[in-house]
């Protein structure tokens, strides 16, 4: 049974679940550490060659024009973003890049696993979240739910497709394409124990040199319960076009219901009035 | 500041074939419902038009279905929504409303086929003298009614439901979507009723659907202040054209055949006409602008 590959930082050593292994899998996930990413794009290339994603409107390049990230956001074909946010002054003297890896978040609660009406939408043994491509119909409920606006259409195979945390590759012990291919460690993978840990010793360093700004994001299991893929960010969240306080869509549910029901008796009340007393008639 | 976290989401691309099942799926519910009232409630002379009702309920819910099917991903893959594609065993989450509503659909439209074949042989249009049991007043066409009857209720207002429980702008930001396209699904029921029965049965029948319809119309302003206060800061999406677009619906889809309807009230049948076909148009409008202007909510940095 091959265990994960250690990376330099050497959390990455969870045993993965293979048939008759005795080891439980663990809650597998990414900590993403903003301030060491150089937006390289070595993970969307990664994640592009090891899923076999189509390019973009057949290969003729588009660009953004406003920006050196032409990629613009997660989607079907897009699994990994690095996301560019340039902060400059008007006559440009002062400035700062941004750069995120963003990636599906794999939430504890997760909302398109929620709505999902087909049950393509699965949590597995390491605790992340994968659509099955052979299931899923293409309603596209999961891509409204997605608190993080993760997922898209696959065009090849016209069904919502997302990251997977490369479940095919953990499953065979190895760590996620990104990951591997990410050369600052910005990307950390591993058990979520660990990489929880790690974040929190980044967060210390980073506010002893006096990066204050420091904090994690959806680390703690008050956001959707947890996001197993967490990130260090240095403002606040929406900068990073990340949501301040992602919710389940299911918070709507029972609200809406008692609602309509409450319309349904008046609007039945009505029918019953106009159709039962008519004096006149 | 940040409206609201629904702003950082993607659009699903729900558009022109999901705005027409929402209507189409309405005026299901909505017409098999007002039958039932009418079976239940009306008068003997009320029949024709309750069996009206029924014409229109099972074919429309049929387009629905197809009309949905047609917007999937993979068509061919429509059941998955009914049987687990790896067990096959049932599909169905309760609290996933696409699927609690793909079961809705399915078992309305049973029901409404049953009652449209009542309707049918009712008047002599098919030979099935079974198919008359399945209606009011035989006690199993009863039951056929209730529970046909709640469903329809469902279907004409799930689809609220569905678009708030999502994280999408405007849609998951108010609990009204249900209540407003239930009332809308009403209102628009009567209006088609009204304007299929017009030339056969100028009747007391149309009279007190059109009654019903104006006591609908003068709810909906109601529950759209109620939506758009509900919304809150999100409500700023519409400062401009889909704000406009709403005003044109309130007044020409409600306001206008309102007062139409009033000054008309059953004796001259023209203004009720153009009141109807008002109505119906407003209704279609209200749903595709609910639908495409949570597209237009963007949250730029």
């Amino acid at each position: 049974m091959p265990p994960f590959r250690t990376s330099p930082l050497g959390i990455a050593r969870a045993k993965p679940a293979l048939e008759g292994s005795p080891v439980m899998p663990e809650p597998m996930g990414f900590f993403t550490d903003t301030t060491v990413c150089i937006g390289c794009k070595a993970c969307e290339v990664a994640c592009k060659e090891w899923n076999q994603l189509p390019a973009t409107n057949g290969g003729v390049n588009v660009l953004s024009g406003d920006s050196y990230d032409n990629t613009r956001q997660l989607d079907g074909t897009h699994w990994r973003h690095v996301r560019f946010v340039e902060q400059f002054t008007p006559e440009r003297t002062d400035g700062r890049w941004l750069l995120m890896s963003d990636v599906c978040k794999h939430c504890v609660n997760a909302g398109c696993m929620e709505v999902c009406p087909t049950g393509a939408i699965i949590r597995t043994e390491f605790d992340t979240v994968v659509i099955q491509s052979d299931t899923c119909n293409g309603c596209r409920d999961c891509i409204g739910a997605c608190p993080f606006g993760v997922i898209g259409i696959n065009p090849v195979s016209n069904t919502a497709q997302k990251c997977t945390l490369c479940y095919d590759r953990l499953q065979n012990g190895l760590e996620p394409a990104c990951s591997k291919a990410c050369p600052t460690d910005s990307i950390n993978f591993g058990p979520i124990a660990d990489l929880k840990a790690l974040a929190a010793k980044r967060v210390g360093t980073l506010h002893e040199r006096g990066e204050k700004r420091a904090y994690l994001y959806g680390a703690d299991d008050k956001m959707l319960g947890g996001l197993n893929s967490f990130y260090l960010l240095v403002d606040r969240p929406e900068v990073y076009g990340l949501p301040p306080d992602p919710k389940m869509p299911s918070r709507n549910l029972v609200k809406g219901s008692v609602f309509a029901t409450v319309g349904a008796f008046l609007v039945g009340l009505l029918g019953l009035f106009s159709f039962r007393n008519r004096g006149g008639d | 500041m940040v409206p609201s976290s629904t702003f950082f989401t993607a659009s699903p691309h729900w558009h022109w074939l999901i705005i027409t099942y929402f209507f189409i799926g309405g005026l299901a519910g909505g017409c098999y419902v007002l039958a039932v009232l009418l079976d239940l409630f009306g008068r003997l002379v009320d029949r024709p038009l309750a069996r009206l009702g029924y014409y229109v309920a099972f074919p429309a819910v049929a387009v629905g279905g197809l009309l949905l099917t047609l917007d999937l991903g993979r068509p061919e893959r429509f059941w998955h929504m009914l049987i687990q594609s790896h067990t096959f065993r049932p599909m169905l989450k309760p609290y996933s409303p696409m699927s609690l509503g793909s079961w809705a659909l399915l078992t309305f439209g049973g029901f409404a086929l049953l009652s449209f074949l009542a309707a049918l042989a009712e008047a002599g249009r098919i030979r099935w003298t079974w198919a008359l049991r399945l209606r009011p007043p035989e006690p199993l066409g009863i039951l056929v009614g209730i529970v046909g009857g709640l469903l329809g209720v469902f279907v004409a207002a799930y689809t609220g439901v569905l678009l708030a429980v999502t994280n999408r702008p405007i849609w998951s930001d108010t609990p009204l979507l249900g209540l407003n396209f239930l009332i809308s699904a009403a209102s628009t029921s009567a209006a088609l009723l009204i304007l299929l029965a017009r030339r056969r049965y100028r009747s007391p029948s149309l009279a007190a659907l059109e009654r019903f319809d104006m006591m609908v119309l003068a709810l909906e302003p109601i529950a759209i202040i109620a939506l758009i206060v509900s919304l809150g800061s999100v409500a700023r999406v519409w400062l401009g054209m889909w704000g406009l677009l709403l005003l044109l619906v309130v007044v020409f889809g409600i306001l206008i055949p309102l007062v139409l309807q009033w000054r008309s009230a059953g004796v001259d049948p023209r203004p009720t006409v153009t009141a109807a076909l008002l109505v119906l148009i407003g209704g279609f409008v209200f749903r595709a602008l609910i639908v495409l202007s949570s597209d237009a909510a963007h949250w730029r940095a």
